[in-house]
């Protein structure tokens, strides 16, 4: 089986799987990161969102082999050390969760917006989570713990530029 | 705040706590628990907990309860938690009673020991309810025996104690905390249940606030927690095929193309037993990781004997549906009075309807999954069975693990797993089976995994159906009869789950003239329990066609309700279960009052009130829709009033509220689960549409929390959206809506 080299959360891990393997799985199966849902497994539930290089994709239809020389940010990746992402702050102060199975990937797709754009409107916020389901039907609580969390301290986010300068 | 270490140490701890004998309790009558007398020098001493060094310091006061010298006050949630928040809220009712204070409580979910913690199932919105009372004696025992040890150190009288903030406090202001009385707490005698007080509302310090659920750190930061997070040493992983066509049989597979399959451990043909809540046919495969599983699957090819398989279609039975239209049923619900003399009289105005409702899926986006380690007795030793499982009824797995594989009970560990949802789809043992079967099979622990098109086809769906309604005003425009013919779906000549019709249905015990009838058609297509079964189709019908023939009279709908409710009355004095007018007429009054009921509208805009009684709770909603020339829809609010008796936790409550609201709208625009020959037609999101976040609309909520007993609340607010939504659609645009999905009516959102 080819062996790739992944950089998951900073940490680098040779990885013995199929060609085809999905990310998704490598992280479940292989690295035990299993904050990273499956849901859908054809990229429409967003459950299994994480980041690469910075920007959020869905693991279920990216592989292992597409992601080789670049850096994986997972839930388990997002806090610094014991200091909460502030969107995990937030989620946690507004009881955002209902069965809480979609929500690491909510969480990674608003953190990739507040990135991108720190004081997101309704609108923004509608573009940037459409594509994250929540069977629940928490989605008002999503938008007030994105507002929550906007223009919070970004530097307590994880540096997604360095994350793509360590693998360069 | 709890640190990010503090809950990973809990999660930690939570394999290693054992069957916790050391607390006897006995079953009463009616299901709920009462604490029996304990031998009070064994307290604790026998503790599981108390083998780990770091814990040697807990004392249990009861099978719920352990104080830690540090403060910490462990208390545990028997139930499963699948979203509905129960795993905060029974904790809740326990430290209010015993005076806790919120933030020196940790919780841990109970392991499944009926003995200890009484039934540990959740459905029905029953979890509250049932156990308030019990989970109200666990923590007022709990704050005597502290109160007794505080009056012994102290050397006063009991009655000058009080229990607040983790304190026991006397009135001259010396206060011990439950750490330092915890030991000589344990001491104590159990108190007699009958003895006990509780609070009064107006006491509650913790109850009724808002309160962020005890797994929320674990969630946002991606740990362990569902079903499908097991990892176990040497695990395997497994997917099982089962006929697309329901109930086909296997007759071979190209099992050897597969086993060759990197990855695949084994594949097999397994025999079932026909019963789809147990074993169906099918091929299992078992392989080093998830994806070698399922890429295996699609290399999958099955020769199935479809010979006594399903052969159901959805359009055969809405042109059989169709053709009942205006007739009545040979099964009699209800003859009351005289509907033929009201329908008959020509001053009389009768309208007539004919309602449509599809069958649909619960897709909880946890699959369905199941981890099992069969455990082959060695040297003659007796097998076991481990498991780790997300179900509404985790006793389930030792009936399934005794009954199927022939364990005896007490080897049969099953730990609960939270639930990434579950609406009632997670009370069958299909998936249990299959993975106990893989893992005897291979003598390793497997995790079976559906895909997300397994968990659609083999779903236990909402069942469809049809309703035939016909209803007559006098000329003041009051509702003088009510007709209903229900076409319903059986399976093996019963009644499949929400396809049942009560005499008690609104408005049939309200008025002097109500006929009901109903046709069961025989299907194979299982369907089982799907939020709020029965009442989240019977009330859009209901509320759907009270609304025409209130209109049919001039009537405005509130008038209309308030006047069929009449005088306050309750219909069974004592039994939350029974229809309360007084509280019925309230909500709706409350519901319309803040919503701006009769204010008047812009084109293409309309306000729809429903209302619906069902889980001892009284709901009323007011959709806020506007409509635009493409019949597309926008729901800019929906505002909501609820009577449940007194609110639990505030943030919970509400979120129960919001997520029904929401749940009722993604089902009603576009979800629909078809099936032609057997075969269900949907198998993933691109073919089954779900409400996303920018159509979600606002949801404002008001709770009357009158001082009836509590009463759950993850079902009761689904009811009333679907028919809200249609009268403010018919408000919008003079369109009656009768069939849901909207989607099938041309409306998107």
């Amino acid at each position: 089986m080819p062996n790739y080299s992944v950089t998951v959360n900073g940490a680098q891990h040779d990885l013995d799987v199929d060609e085809s393997m999905p990310l998704l799985w490598a992280l479940r199966d292989i690295l035990g990161l299993v904050g990273t849902k499956y849901g859908c497994g054809i990229a429409m539930c967003g459950a299994c969102t994480v980041h690469v290089d910075g920007s959020p994709v869905r693991s279920c239809v990216v592989r292992v082999a597409d992601v080789v020389g670049k850096s994986v940010r997972t839930i388990e990746g997002l806090a610094d050390g014991k200091r909460l992402h502030p969107l995990q702050q937030a989620w946690i102060n507004l009881d955002v969760a209902q069965c809480g199975y979609c929500q690491a990937g909510q969480i990674m797709s608003a953190a990739a917006l507040l990135r991108e754009n720190p004081n997101p409107t309704d609108a923004d916020i509608d573009a940037a989570m459409e594509g994250n389901y929540c069977r629940c039907g928490t989605y008002n609580r999503i938008r007030q713990a994105i507002h929550a969390a906007a223009g919070e301290a970004t530097a307590l986010f994880y540096d997604a530029a360095a994350d793509g300068e360590d693998i360069a | 705040m709890t640190s990010i270490d503090q809950i990973k140490a809990a999660v930690a701890a939570q394999p290693h706590l054992g069957r916790r004998s050391f607390l006897k309790l006995s079953g009463i009558a009616g299901g709920g628990v009462v604490l029996a007398a304990v031998a009070p020098n064994v307290v604790g001493a026998q503790s599981a907990a108390s083998a780990d060094p770091d814990r040697a310091s807990e004392v249990a006061l009861n099978a719920f309860i352990q104080i830690s010298t540090d403060g910490t006050i462990t208390i545990y949630s028997a139930n499963p938690e699948m979203g509905q928040g129960i795993k905060t809220a029974l904790p809740m009712i326990i430290a209010e009673e015993m005076g806790a204070r919120w933030d020196d409580v940790r919780v841990l979910q109970a392991p499944v020991d009926g003995e200890s913690f009484g039934r540990q199932g959740a459905g029905g919105s029953t979890t509250i309810p049932r156990t308030w009372n019990h989970m109200r004696e666990l923590g007022a025992s709990a704050r005597e025996m502290l109160i007794g040890a505080g009056a012994l150190v102290m050397e006063v009288s009991a009655e000058e104690l009080k229990a607040a903030d983790s304190l026991i406090a006397h009135e001259s202001g010396r206060a011990m905390s439950f750490a330092q009385l915890a030991t000589l707490a344990a001491k104590q005698d159990v108190p007699d249940p009958e003895t006990l007080t509780f609070k009064a509302r107006d006491e509650y310090t913790i109850l009724g606030t808002s309160i962020s659920g005890v797994d929320n750190l674990v969630i946002a930061t991606g740990e362990a927690l569902f079903g499908i997070d097991t990892r176990v040493p040497d695990m395997l992983y497994g997917a099982y095929q089962k006929c697309p066509t329901l109930g086909g049989r296997v007759i071979s597979a190209n099992l050897d193309e597969i086993k060759a399959l990197p990855g695949i451990v084994d594949a097999f043909i397994v025999k079932g037993n026909d019963n789809p809540r147990e074993l169906l046919d099918g091929v299992a495969i078992v392989g080093t990781n998830t994806h070698a599983v399922f890429s295996a699957k699609q290399k999958l090819q099955v020769q199935w004997d479809e010979s006594d398989a399903s052969r159901d279609s959805w359009n055969l039975i809405v042109a059989h549906a169709r053709d009942l239209a205006g007739t009545r049923g040979k099964d009699l619900v209800i003859d009351k009075g005289n509907v033929d003399a009201e329908f008959a009289n020509p001053d009389n105005t009768t309208v007539e309807g004919f309602y449509e409702y599809p069958f649909v899926s619960h897709l909880c986006l946890e699959p369905m999954n199941c981890t099992a380690h069969f455990k082959k007795g060695k040297d003659g030793a007796k097998d076991a069975l481990e498991l780790w499982l997300p179900t509404q009824f985790p006793g389930s797995g030792v009936r399934v693990g005794n009954e199927m594989f022939g364990i005896d009970e007490d080897r049969v560990t099953v730990h609960q797993m939270r639930l990434g949802g579950s609406f009632g789809r997670r009370t069958s043992s299909e998936y249990i089976c299959e993975a106990v079967t893989m893992s005897k099979r291979v003598n390793a622990p497997v995790k079976l995994t559906w895909t997300r098109t397994d968990s659609i086809h083999h779903d236990f769906f909402r069942v469809g159906g049809f309703q035939s309604v016909k209803a007559a005003v006098d000329p003041a425009g009051k509702l003088v009869a009510f007709e209903d013919h229900f076409i319903g779906m059986q399976v093996d000549g019963r009644p499949v789950s929400g396809s049942r019709f009560a005499p008690t249905e609104f408005p049939m015990q309200n008025i002097d003239n109500a006929y009901a009838s109903k046709t069961m058609f025989g299907i194979a297509t299982p369907c089982g329990p799907w939020r709020a079964p029965g009442s989240n189709t019977t009330a859009f019908v209901t509320q759907s066609f009270l609304n025409e023939v209130a209109h049919a009279a001039g009537r405005d709908y509130v008038e209309f309700l308030l006047e069929i409710l009449g005088e306050p009355r309750w219909f069974e004095e004592g039994n939350i279960r029974s229809l309360n007018t007084g509280r019925a007429a309230d909500v709706i009054k409350l519901a319309a009052e803040q919503a701006g009921w009769g204010r008047p509208m812009p084109q293409g805009s309309g306000l729809g009130l429903a209302f619906h009684f069902c889980h001892a709770a009284h709901v009323a909603e007011v959709a806020h829709v506007s409509v635009d020339a493409d019949k597309h829809l926008t729901v800019h609010k929906v505002t909501v009033a609820v009577d449940v008796g007194p609110i639990i936790n505030m943030s919970g409550a509400t979120s129960q509220v919001e997520g029904s609201v929401i749940d009722g709208l993604s089902t009603m625009v576009g979800q629909k689960i078809t099936m032609e020959n057997g075969r269900i037609n949907q198998s993933n999101l691109h073919d089954y549409p779900v409400l996303r976040i920018p159509d979600a609309p606002q949801v404002d909520i008001h709770f009357i929390q009158s001082d009836y007993a509590p009463t759950g609340l993850g079902e009761p607010a689904l009811p009333p959206l679907a028919p809200a939504v249609g009268n403010a659609i018919f408000a919008a645009t003079g369109h009656r809506l009768r069939k849901m999905p909207l989607s099938d009516e041309g409306y998107s959102i």
